[in-house]
């Protein structure tokens, strides 16, 4: 057979350039990563010295690495369990048909289209110190007397980190949801309505559970967003006030880019694996469940 | 659902996302006396514009700061990166739906799996890498390296739109005697032209919106892309320039936004992997 009809000729070629790429610039480096954070390298020099476990009992006895790493704990879970809430809430009031419609779809998906770095300095401008917009809403309001110092105390830091977070992550999770619910048989539905099920009833005995692989979707895809994000952190409170904000990735940059200590950097952003692949096999489930079923992946 | 408390609902949703860009529009066409007065002042209400709006912010933007520069790095890194990952994801994508076989699904898993390996991950072996490559503080950097995580997400987005599309007209043109290659250059690539489309979009986003590995490799501030220049460069000495920084936030974010709502349900898709089926 003419090679112009060799199918397993064509597809090796036509996947072979994607592939090397992505094992070039995704696979080595990410081995680099874990090989780097067993290593003593520095930015300036090119020499790679094996010093075993020492980057990681230096970062494990440092009080400011176990404090990112809880906030990246906090951050992300805080965040996430406020996007499942608002995106369940949101999807049900984004189905149903109401005027002006695709002018407030187009502003829900605002926060999500927006670079991150670009929202994170808008929120900055927001939390002000001085200038704060909140602060003045809630003193007109009544609901403050005295002041509050959003990126300076550390609790509020971490609080402001949070919402912003949510913000930025919620209308995606929202439309992942909307797409879900398109997606349930309607006889399902009106059967359900037709045995006398009111809204809640049907909401949390009929619709959520059959949205659950799409919730956890959603929510896989924003832990991954919230813990490996940088910009958020970086450009909010850039770990301050005194190194108490810092999570994974800020914390990663801080000792190995601009301290140019790279195996210790390294070893910080390892920390980050764990969580990548709790993601992934949770994923992969989803996927399998689903699979079964509908004929999603895998399914030709 | 009741109508009050639906458009109340609808309403709630619309200021708490909206809120930061009308935040924006506000700061970026105030005058610099209605703007800056501490929250302190409970008369003066920062919510309206108390003097008539000014253009002084924008004109600073374009006229006295190096945004339009940004603005052009940024559309020359896009064009790179998405000539790159079309290059790259698509036929990839093709291979993995039509021909490969039955180890085309798994394999395009282990492909988007990559995806969720963050930038914050690989900067630091990056750094080594880029400074080694002699690319450090040029905009070749990003065009080597964001392909890391366009390549994956299209790929999969591609196999998963092939798959969708029927395979009689392909079959009909092989047995009017094109050979497999001749209706992969002539008739595929008009089948998937939607597909390629979403892709061109999520890589446009996606340089538009990146910020970590412009931040470890950009350090001139006429080398940098909008989202890095933006909230890096857009400040003189300790004084940020809030005018100009808003309108510029709001300038870039606008753009994107309606990008995003025509795209929205086909990245979907992507996302939910076949989890809902569109």
């Amino acid at each position: 057979m003419k090679f112009a009809d060799r199918e397993d000729l064509l597809g090796a070629a036509m996947l072979g350039p994607a592939l090397a790429y992505v094992i070039l610039l995704v696979g080595v480096p990410f081995v680099l990563a874990i090989m780097l954070s067993f290593s003593s390298a520095t930015a300036g020099s090119l020499t790679l010295t094996w010093v075993g476990f020492h980057n990681y009992s230096t970062i494990l006895a440092d009080p400011i690495f176990l404090r990112a790493l809880r906030n990246t704990a906090i951050v992300t879970i805080g965040s996430q369990v406020l996007v499942i809430v608002l995106a369940t809430a949101a999807a049900q009031v984004f189905r149903a048909a109401f005027h002006g419609k695709r002018a407030a779809r187009f502003v829900l998906l605002l926060p999500w289209a927006v670079p991150v770095s670009l929202a994170a300095i808008a929120w900055t401008w927001i939390f002000d110190s001085t200038f704060s917009v909140i602060n003045w809403t809630l003193r007109v309001t009544g609901l403050l007397h005295g002041w509050l110092y959003w990126l300076g105390e550390p609790g509020l830091a971490l609080f402001a980190i949070i919402i912003v977070q949510a913000w930025r992550i919620f209308p995606f999770a929202t439309v992942i949801v909307l797409a879900g619910l398109s997606s349930i048989p309607q006889d399902v539905v009106e059967a359900s309505i037709v045995d006398g099920a009111g809204f809640w009833r049907r909401l949390f005995k009929v619709e959520l559970p059959l949205l659950l692989p799409v919730i956890a979707v959603a929510v896989l895809f924003g832990v991954v967003y919230t813990a490996t994000d940088l910009g958020v952190v970086y450009i909010l409170t850039g770990g301050g006030p005194a190194n108490t904000t810092h999570v994974l990735p800020t914390l990663a940059f801080q000792r190995g880019v601009l301290g140019a200590d790279l195996g210790q950097g390294a070893a910080i952003a390892v920390f980050l694996v764990p969580f990548l692949i709790v993601v992934a096999v949770l994923m992969l489930r989803v996927a399998r469940r689903t699979e079964v079923g509908a004929g999603g992946i895998g399914a030709r | 659902m009741k109508r009050v408390p639906l458009y109340a609902a609808a309403l709630g949703f619309i200021v708490f996302a909206g809120f930061p860009f009308y935040w924006m529009f506000i700061t970026a066409f105030k005058q610099n006396r209605d703007l800056y007065v501490g929250a302190f002042d409970t008369r003066h209400v920062p919510w309206i514009f108390n003097d008539p709006p000014t253009l002084e912010h924008v004109r600073l933007l374009f006229g006295q700061t190096d945004f339009l520069r940004w603005v052009a790095n940024t559309l020359l890194v896009i064009v790179a990166v998405v000539i790159i990952t079309v290059a790259l994801a698509v036929p990839a994508g093709y291979s993995l739906a039509r021909l490969v076989g039955r180890w085309g699904g798994r394999l395009g898993m282990g492909i988007f799996f990559t995806y969720l390996i963050p930038p914050t991950l690989l900067f630091i072996p990056f750094s080594r890498v880029i400074a080694l490559l002699g690319l450090q503080n040029s905009l070749g950097a990003l065009i080597l390296v964001y392909p890391t995580i366009t390549v994956p997400f299209c790929t999969w987005l591609v196999m998963g739109f092939v798959r969708s599309v029927p395979w009689d007209i392909e079959e009909q043109a092989m047995i009017d005697g094109y050979s497999r290659l001749a209706v992969i250059i002539r008739i595929a690539p008009r089948l998937i032209l939607p597909g390629i489309l979403t892709v061109v979009v999520f890589t446009f986003t996606l340089v538009m919106q990146e910020f970590v590995y412009a931040l470890t490799f950009i350090s001139s501030v006429d080398r940098m892309t909008v989202s890095l220049g933006v909230p890096i460069a857009l400040v003189r000495g300790d004084v940020y320039h809030w005018g100009s920084l808003m309108a510029a936030a709001l300038f870039t974010s606008i753009p994107l936004a309606i990008l995003y709502n025509l795209f929205i349900d086909r990245f979907i898709q992507g996302f939910t992997m076949g989890a809902v089926k569109g």
